[in-house]
């Protein structure tokens, strides 16, 4: 088995990442705690958590300097979960209207 | 083709070159890739749950509870939205960059600094856990709430916020765990011959127990 080496970077990158996770966390707590609702609210949840997510496993977790064949194997497989939320949106949606629509309920 | 070749290329010619020449065709440690194959498929679990949480959300015709407002405290006679999950929150990232930097360390072979960053980051996974376990009692003894039923609104939030917090909390456990066996081991260097990739494992495991919990707090606390 080959070994490659380790992957060592200076700890001041880590400390940064840890700050602005730590500044991502405080800015979507505080869009619940200023009550921010509706689509500004979800798209403002949606980009902190991507941001979020983006660091922890390009930096903390050290995709972003591993190989290409890695990344790709790790990447593309979850691409498929969007296939199942697509889906899954959908016929939830079918299901919401026929309960509205059949068992009278509002 | 000789590996030396390969390991030149960068960009679409390194896929291409790793995948097709023949060599093998992931260039890191054995164990680590495992584990990065282990998450691969923790992702696809916990994406299942948040898929299922969001179907039962979307079908129900009746409110979903104010998350904001179940999940606050009382502090000096105010209600703070959130609190807990934002010191749970903050207590996880922290965590995870305590176990980066004995990541580090451990690559420059410094023992001692490492047992104690990891013997860090397992206490606050450990506290974590306290929490999760107080706000379970407080919507369990205090709010009513069961997995099929609660007073505040859609039967479905009791079976989603145990399935999914509770199958994240055993995640973390199992890390608190995993990091206090791999610490001991580094300070008695049972890993001198070895090598320290074995630091970068565990951090992996706990890098993704952080990033899960983004998720289901931007999903499940915050939506």
């Amino acid at each position: 088995m080959s070994q490659a080496v380790g992957q060592q970077h200076p700890i001041s990158v880590y400390l940064k990442i840890w700050t602005l996770l730590f500044i991502l966390s405080t800015f979507s707590y505080l869009v619940d705690f200023y009550e921010v609702q509706s689509y500004l609210r979800w798209s403002l949840i949606l980009l902190f958590m991507f941001l979020k997510a983006g660091l922890i496993i390009a930096i903390f977790m050290h995709l972003a300097w591993e190989r290409l064949a890695l990344i790709y194997t790790i990447l593309m497989p979850p691409l498929t979960i969007l296939v199942l939320i697509a889906l899954m949106a959908v016929e939830a949606d079918y299901i919401n209207l026929s309960r509205i629509l059949y068992f009278k309920v509002v | 083709m000789s590996s030396t070749a390969t390991e030149q290329t960068t960009g679409i010619k390194s896929l291409v070159d790793d995948w097709s020449a023949d060599k093998q065709t992931f260039d890191v440690p054995w164990g680590k890739l495992m584990m990065w194959i282990f998450l691969l498929s923790d992702t696809f679990i916990f994406s299942i749950f948040l898929t299922a949480y969001m179907s039962v959300r979307m079908t129900t015709t009746v409110d979903w509870p104010p998350t904001s407002e179940v999940f606050s405290l009382m502090i000096a006679g105010h209600h703070v939205p959130l609190l807990l999950i934002a010191i749970m929150t903050f207590i996880l990232i922290t965590s995870s960059g305590t176990m980066a930097m004995a990541v580090n360390y451990a690559y420059q072979g410094d023992r001692k600094k490492v047992f104690v960053l990891m013997v860090i980051t397992a206490v606050l996974g450990a506290s974590f856990v306290g929490m999760q376990a107080f706000e379970w009692t407080k919507l369990i003894v205090d709010e009513g709430v069961r997995p099929w039923s609660n007073p505040m609104g859609a039967e479905q939030f009791g079976a989603s916020f145990f399935m999914i917090t509770g199958f994240h909390g055993l995640h973390v456990t199992a890390g608190v765990i995993y990091l206090a066996i791999i610490a001991k081991r580094v300070r008695n260097g049972y890993y001198e011959k070895k090598g320290y990739h074995i630091v970068e494992i565990t951090g992996l495991y706990w890098h993704f127990v952080d990033l899960v919990w983004v998720f289901i707090f931007a999903f499940f606390y915050l939506w």
